[in-house]
């Protein structure tokens, strides 16, 4: 008998700073949010998990550089590996991004400032798990918080991405500087996702906006379909 | 070891100390700006040590999308 909620795990880094609101978003949304320590070597038994924003080990060396080594990390590859559900925001796109399971790397601001403001981002893919309730071409406003979001990949690997599809959302006006305005990208199967805004801070018009619950009710709906597959 | 921004990517630490150096009046391009990494290794020969140190570069200490290193053996 499977779970009526999908159990959705997400990591916590010494450094993680977005993993509660991560886990109560998650929750509101009718997940099982499911706190998974870095220490951990292995998942317990998951239909996705979410690594969140924040520092991870201070962001040393490079952000993310230090949390791909970690043991949870070791187990979300193993889990993406598998073809389970991954989504990494902001930070967590960063140690996905290090962690060799999204292509491309996030540097400093252009502007060298942090942004600090939601921003219009339009969907460019309709038929992912991770955003499976929104519409191509849709707007969803969503704020950012970052001091190195600018995605960079040399051009040949962009041109492959654009050509495979795995840009998945665009900076609707410019933001820090990413090539190609792109704010958050898939891996070519379609399984792990990351992008630089918050849509765990965006799920309720009291906090300005409810567009990132778009995306993660659309996680939600995957994980379930998922949990209900496994019986 | 050296670390520094690849060819070709935009630095824009790089461009403000440039624009800050330029401000006191110092004639300069080309800014860029990286970071150095000392270490003590356990090695039998100088080689060894750039070895172990080369294989840390890739692994952790630099990312081949964004960044160059050079290693320098001292001891």
């Amino acid at each position: 008998m499977a779970s009526p909620q999908p159990r959705i795990g997400v990591v916590t880094y010494p450094g993680s700073q977005d993993d509660r609101d991560a886990l109560w978003a998650l929750a509101a949304l009718d997940a099982e949010a499911i706190p998974v320590w870095h220490e951990e070597t292995e998942l317990p038994d998951l239909d996705a998990v979410v690594l969140p924003g924040g520092f991870s080990y201070g962001d040393y060396l490079r952000c993310g550089a230090i949390a791909r080594f970690s043991p949870a990390t070791a187990a979300v590859v193993e889990f993406a590996d598998e073809g389970g559900l991954v989504l990494g925001i902001c930070n967590g796109f960063q140690v996905l991004c290090e962690a060799g399971l999204l292509p491309g790397v996030l540097l400093r601001n252009e502007s060298l400032r942090f942004v600090c403001r939601d921003v219009p981002l339009v969907v460019e893919r309709d038929d992912l798990p991770f955003t499976s309730r929104c519409v191509q071409g849709q707007t969803l406003v969503i704020p950012v918080k970052h001091g190195d979001g600018r995605w960079f990949a040399p051009p040949e690997l962009v041109g492959e991405l654009e050509a495979n599809r795995q840009v998945v959302l665009r900076y609707g006006e410019p933001c820090n500087g990413s090539v190609d305005d792109i704010a958050g990208i898939c891996n070519e199967p379609g399984n792990v996702f990351g992008l630089m805004p918050h849509p765990e801070h965006a799920v309720d018009p009291l906090l300005g906006s409810a567009d990132g619950a778009l995306l993660l009710a659309s996680l939600v709906d995957a994980a379930r379909a998922r949990a209900l597959s496994v019986v | 070891m050296l670390v520094r921004p690849k060819q070709g990517i935009l630095d824009p630490q790089g461009a403000a100390v440039e624009t800050a150096l330029e401000h006191l009046g110092f004639s300069v391009s080309g800014a860029r700006v990286g970071k150095v990494v000392d270490l003590e290794v356990d090695a039998s020969t100088p080689d060894d040590a750039r070895a172990q140190v080369e294989k840390m570069c890739e692994q952790l200490l630099a990312n081949p999308l964004m960044e160059s290193y050079e290693v320098e053996i001292h001891g």
